[in-house]
């Protein structure tokens, strides 16, 4: 059977690094933090963890939302219209001439709408069953962002969410990426969003003794591949991406940002929370992505790590990368803009997907902040602290969830 | 403030409509578009305001501002 080949035509993003691609893009090339104390939450006596990668200053466009709705809806949905308005603009999709059958939305998110849960769960037990709001359903089911966009732009194609943790938006687009090679849609929004920095989640994930409790640093906090790295720090934000059918985007003119030509899954059958200490899912995930792109491993130049700064992920990773690709491990350049960003759970791998063609596009790979002391058991080329010259050809993604759940995706410059 | 005012800027804070806009004639359906959710959602905030209990059979008949401040003054009684 004959692929079709998958175009990158739009890109938006929205996360603690800035509310647009650019402001985004320019801040992780300058090796800012997007860490900081939280400033949502008037009282987090008792928190074990008071910091994180927030959205600041967010308001979303009355274009995209009626204003009376945007009390109701959570804010996972509101990231994806504000992400996606960005992309969809930047792609020209609209004035295509696709039927709207044919333009379908996947996106990722891992926990849906959780602060909207336990606003609702406290006015279920303080004031009762009858105060719980009309809206919280719609508001907190994960697939109401594609929902909602599709209502906005009148998108008829495949419409629903992937939730698989951390890698929800990478299965999203390697999925989306799917539908475009066989042929059933012609063009997709994809990537994700997420949402879900509250007082709930952070005691579940600080409680898993998963979470950084640098409180005193919280722009240093998140350190992939560093000897003091305690835990990954929460984000939040959308990453989201407009692909099509590579023949019909050239023949309508479109601008080709960069083209999806790998997509691998798996899992590592070992836990449901730690990753498999040589990385064996990672291996078998990244390996057939390498297969499906048809290209040589030494043809990647770049790999936009997983790299979460949990202690056993940057090494279980790093072995992975170093058992696929051999030699050749130790002149790509590996980073995680996690450092940066924190994580941004079901929304990272959109996000960093995006870091992913900007890197392919502009030939500059974004940095691994507070690299200071390198783990010896981390030893490969993690772009320490400043951006790197590269020009890759070829860039991989990484994403992993708990459950034990793996993606990785390739990206060809153009 | 009047027991009109005060339903006239709960109504205008939820809708985000103008409070110029909405008089005691206003129609919840055919003036401010509102759907049955959003009546749900009304009718929470009014329990909540007001102190008062509004069961989900009497909501059917209050169409208008104008049949929530007659309710709401009846209710006081």
């Amino acid at each position: 059977m004959k692929l079709n080949r998958v175009a990158v035509t739009g890109i938006g993003a929205i996360c603690g690094l800035g509310n647009s691609l650019n402001e985004v893009w320019a801040n992780a090339l300058e090796g800012k933090s997007g860490i900081t104390r939280l400033e949502r939450h008037p009282n987090m006596e008792n928190w074990a963890v008071t910091f994180g990668g927030e959205v600041k200053n967010f308001k979303l466009d009355p274009k995209l939302m009626d204003p009376k709705d945007q009390d109701r809806f959570d804010l996972f949905n509101q990231y994806a219209l504000h992400a996606g308005e960005e992309a969809i603009q930047m792609s020209g999709i609209l004035e295509a001439k696709y039927a709207p059958e044919k333009i379908g939305i996947l996106l990722g998110t891992g926990l849906g709408g959780f602060p909207h849960i336990e606003m609702n769960h406290q006015a279920f037990l303080e004031k009762g069953p009858r105060r719980v709001s009309p809206f919280f359903i719609p508001s907190v089911i994960p697939n109401m962002a594609p929902g909602l966009m599709s209502i906005h732009y009148g998108f008829k194609g495949i419409n629903f969410s992937i939730a698989s943790a951390c890698a929800s938006s990478a299965h999203a687009l390697g999925v989306a990426a799917s539908e475009i090679m066989m042929g059933r849609q012609d063009a997709m929004i994809t990537g994700g969003t997420e949402a879900v920095i509250t007082g709930y989640t952070i005691a579940g994930f600080a409680n898993m003794k998963a979470l950084s409790k640098r409180n005193e640093e919280p722009h240093r906090a998140s350190r992939p591949y560093d000897v003091d790295r305690d835990g990954f720090v929460m984000g939040e934000g959308a990453g989201i991406i407009v692909i099509e059918n590579w023949d019909k985007a050239v023949a309508r003119g479109a601008k080709i940002l960069a083209e999806v030509v790998g997509f691998g899954a798996s899992a590592d059958a070992h836990h449901f929370t730690a990753p498999h200490p040589e990385g064996l899912g990672a291996l078998t995930c990244m390996n057939q992505a390498i297969e499906l792109s048809n290209i040589r491993k030494e043809d990647i130049g770049y790999v936009n790590a997983h790299g979460t700064s949990t202690p056993l992920g940057d090494v279980a990773e790093t072995q992975a990368i170093k058992k696929v690709f051999g030699d050749h491990a130790y002149k790509l350049a590996v980073s995680s803009t996690k450092s940066m960003t924190g994580h941004l759970l079901g929304a990272a791998g959109g996000l960093e997907s995006i870091f992913c063609i900007k890197a392919l596009q502009t030939g500059i790979l974004p940095p691994t902040i507070n690299l200071d002391n390198q783990d010896p058991m981390c030893d490969l080329n993690y772009v320490a602290n400043k951006a790197q010259k590269k020009d890759p050809q070829y860039a991989l993604n990484n994403s992993f969830g708990f459950g034990g759940t793996n993606s990785s995706t390739i990206f060809k410059k153009v | 403030m009047e027991l009109q005012d005060k339903v006239i800027k709960l109504v205008s804070e939820a809708t985000k409509m103008d409070a110029a806009n909405i008089s005691m004639n206003t129609s919840f359906v055919d003036d401010l578009n509102l759907d049955s959710l959003d009546m749900v959602e009304l009718m929470m905030k009014m329990e909540d305001e007001f102190g008062v209990e509004i069961p989900e059979d009497e909501t059917e008949n209050l169409k208008s501002i104008g049949d929530v401040v007659t309710y709401l003054k009846a209710k006081s009684h």
